[in-house]
């Protein structure tokens, strides 16, 4: 774990759990694996706050137990799966993507999984329906079913999948005796256990309710005690689904692909790669280079009807997107009117360089840019090669790569004529490597992503008084217009803050909106830059 | 070697090759990069869109309703405070769930589940006030009676009521309060077990002395 994302994992779970949990998980990063007591021990902290840290982060599969390393008798071992904690970055992305493909109940469910880490699917539902039931007009109250029938649609689809049960069956009588635990070392994929996405038999009939003000708040805690004991005789104890972080993946990459395709070329032909992406989604595996081979027939009949294409003009779009130099479409075959495929690498690579090229202009130039492509082009280049090449006047051109060589974007690379590198008869060529060049731009993302997040505490500790005055104004003026006060008294109220006030919490608001949307803006060249170096990795 | 001549700087490599000459080194570093580095060019504005807006507005709709969650764990406040009267109004309003939520603990490692027996002391410690408070002379007396039998008696009498006591609740606020306990009953384990003698603590050890004091 880099020191850059040490820092931001600390920051996320700080804003998320709290400085508790903050310590504990950045102390089980930095250590790697630790027994509860080891753990307890170096952070200072009471034993029971760490239990619970350590509960809460298994709770949200950011932490992993096993046996340790004196085998299953000795002490339990945790260690924090790092990648999940960068995960809530993305939360809102995953839960607007939810609502775009399957409504408001989509979202709201998306949403109370990421919240709580983990649910049954019937308390799940019941939380849902409460929600949206909350939000309707007075009167109306939303149906189990439809809640039940948007989460089996996301199940189907791969989005939520099943807890990975613990490889041994815990045995639940007394608390002393040591059942064998999984090796740290074996990793078991959820999608390992056959089951992973058969939705559990329940019967869930009912509607949600409303939340009622605080004269019934007696009566629901009544009956949110006698649900709580309902919930064993719903038929589901024990089944946890969380979000398949992966097929959220996929569902992006596929998207950006075909955002590209359309900027590129146009919408036509990117219907078409969103078409041939949609029909190999469940027959391409997660780490695949390419999708299954498609033929023009049957993308022609699975184009949706609302594109009248012919079926030459296809084959015409079809051989310009094969040839085109970014080539996300190659061709593998002929038969079947041509055999078609994505290339996923290729385009995330492509996809990635487009990033760093775009990255270089912003800062430095488009001249430098230019010598950036130019050197990602033609691999290795003299310092003369490169005045020709890139048609810039010499010295500019060696400012320029100076420049990028201390920013470390561009490599200086040694070739010696004689066997002792004598400097008088040896090559300097300049050189550009672009996964090296990625994995240091995505190292900086996180630096950025971690002096986003400091800078909006820091604004949020600055105004505090003011913040706390406004909210404490708002809540006044909420409950006067509930208890219906005339004009004059809401006016007198909101006449605490004075202008220069109002100014100062408008500025505030402002700076904070754009911190939040800069945050999720670098993360959507995070997801790029991640994706494109976990592509050239071997799949594990 | 020596370069062309004694005291002239010479390169051990053909600078040619790098583009530079004699006249035009680029500058040197004069310390550390600034914190804040000026830049050329100023950087793109940001997407703004409906889309933009909406993820930015449940960003911050989750920052605040994670607060609320009983995930937040939050370092033990003073136990000595009354709970404010709009605490329970501001727990209803902003739907503060409750502090302790139980995680299905077939699914994580036992060590992590809060001990149970502690309570035993604790109910130990409120009974043996109870009884102290009631009688005073019985209470010394029984506990004269119990010094003679041996401490052993006293402890198993003890935890036997006590743990009737425990099966008859369930409840996990005195989970909390166990594992407040726990702290002082660990710290003070010592002290503990010293102190069971009751009243008697000062007398007894004088009458076993057989030295003399000094």
């Amino acid at each position: 774990m880099t020191a850059q994302e040490v820092r931001l994992c600390g920051l996320l779970l700080q804003e998320h759990f709290g400085d508790v949990v903050e310590k504990v998980g950045t102390h089980l990063i930095r250590s790697g694996v630790l027994t509860l007591r080891a753990l307890a021990h170096e952070t200072k902290l009471p034993l029971d706050l760490v239990k619970k840290s350590l509960c809460v982060l298994m709770q949200h599969g950011m932490c992993a137990f096993g046996a340790g390393r004196r085998g299953p008798a000795g002490p339990v071992e945790y260690h924090i799966i790092c990648e999940r904690i960068l995960h809530m970055l993305r939360y809102p992305r995953y839960i607007y993507t939810a609502k775009s493909l399957y409504g408001d109940t989509g979202e709201l469910i998306v949403e109370e999984i990421l919240q709580r880490g983990q649910m049954t699917m019937s308390s799940t539902v019941k939380t849902v329906a409460d929600r949206l039931t909350h939000n309707m007009p007075e009167g109306q109250s939303m149906d189990y079913s439809e809640v039940v029938s948007a989460f089996s649609r996301l199940v189907e689809t791969h989005f939520l999948q099943r807890c990975p049960p613990l490889a041994s069956a815990e045995s639940s009588s007394s608390g002393e005796v040591n059942t064998p635990l999984p090796a740290v070392t074996k990793h078991t994929e959820p999608e390992d256990h056959p089951e992973c996405y058969k939705l559990p038999y329940i019967n869930l009939t009912g509607q949600g309710k409303r939340r009622r003000s605080s004269e019934d708040g007696e009566a629901e805690q009544r009956a949110a005690k006698k649900a709580k004991t309902d919930n064993s005789e719903r038929g589901d104890e024990g089944i946890y689904w969380q979000v398949n972080f992966q097929r959220f993946h996929l569902h992006f990459r596929d998207q950006a692909i075909i955002n590209a395709v359309s900027c590129k070329l146009d919408q036509t032909s990117g219907e078409i790669v969103r078409t041939m992406l949609r029909m190999s989604e469940v027959t391409t595996s997660a780490h695949a280079a390419f999708t299954q081979a498609l033929s023009a027939n049957e993308i022609f009949r699975a184009l949706p009807s609302s594109y009248n294409i012919a079926r030459p003009i296809l084959d015409q779009y079809l051989t310009l997107l094969v040839d085109d130099p970014m080539e996300f479409v190659g061709k593998t075959g002929d038969s079947g009117g041509g055999m078609y495929v994505v290339n996923l690498h290729r385009a995330l690579a492509n996809l990635a360089r487009a990033t760093l090229e775009s990255v270089v202009q912003e800062r430095f130039g488009s001249r430098s840019a230019r010598i950036f492509r130019l050197l990602l082009r033609k691999r290795h280049l003299e310092q003369k090669q490169v005045e020709d090449f890139a048609m810039v006047p010499a010295k500019e051109a060696k400012d320029m790569l100076y420049t990028l060589l201390s920013e470390n974007l561009v490599q200086l690379q040694e070739i010696p004529k004689t066997p002792d590198y004598a400097p008088s008869r040896t090559f300097y060529l300049y050189t550009v490597n672009q996964l090296p060049t990625a994995r240091l731009l995505l190292q900086r993302c996180y630096k950025t992503v971690g002096n986003l997040i400091e800078r909006r505490l820091y604004e949020t500790k600055e105004n505090k008084r003011l913040l706390e005055k406004s909210q404490r104004i708002e809540a006044i003026l909420a409950s006067l217009q509930a208890t219906g006060a005339e004009a004059e008294q809401l006016t007198e109220v909101e006449e605490m803050i004075t202008a220069p006030e109002r100014q100062q919490l408008e500025s505030l608001r402002h700076h904070i909106n754009k911190l939040d949307s800069s945050e999720n803006q670098v993360d959507e060249t995070i997801f790029l830059l991640e994706s494109y170096i976990n592509s050239t990795q071997a799949p594990r | 070697m020596a370069g062309k001549g004694r005291g002239i700087a010479a390169f051990t490599f053909n600078i040619e090759a790098l583009g530079l000459s004699r006249g035009s080194m680029p500058e040197t570093q004069r310390g550390p990069t600034p914190l804040f580095p000026q830049i050329e060019y100023k950087p793109v504005p940001l997407k703004a869109g409906e889309d933009e807006d909406y993820m930015r507005a449940l960003k911050q709709e989750m920052r605040g309703r994670m607060k609320d969650l009983p995930f937040n764990v939050k370092p033990h406040a003073g136990k000595g405070d009354v709970e404010r009267y709009k605490e329970k109004y501001t727990r209803e309003i902003k739907r503060i769930e409750d502090d302790n939520w139980t995680p299905d603990w077939n699914r994580l490692p036992k060590e992590l589940k809060p001990q149970k027996k502690i309570i035993k002391k604790k109910r130990d410690t409120t009974k043996n006030a109870k009884i102290s408070s009631k009688d005073k002379v019985e209470v010394l007396n029984k506990l004269d009676e119990l010094e003679k039998k041996g401490d052993v008696k006293s402890d198993e009498e003890d935890e036997a009521e006590g743990g009737k006591k425990e099966d008859g609740e369930e409840g996990e606020e005195e989970e909390i309060e166990a594992e407040y306990d726990e702290e002082l009953e660990e710290e003070n384990d010592y002290i503990a077990s010293y102190f069971e003698d009751g009243d008697d603590y000062g007398g007894g050890s004088d009458d076993n002395m057989d030295e003399a004091t000094y």
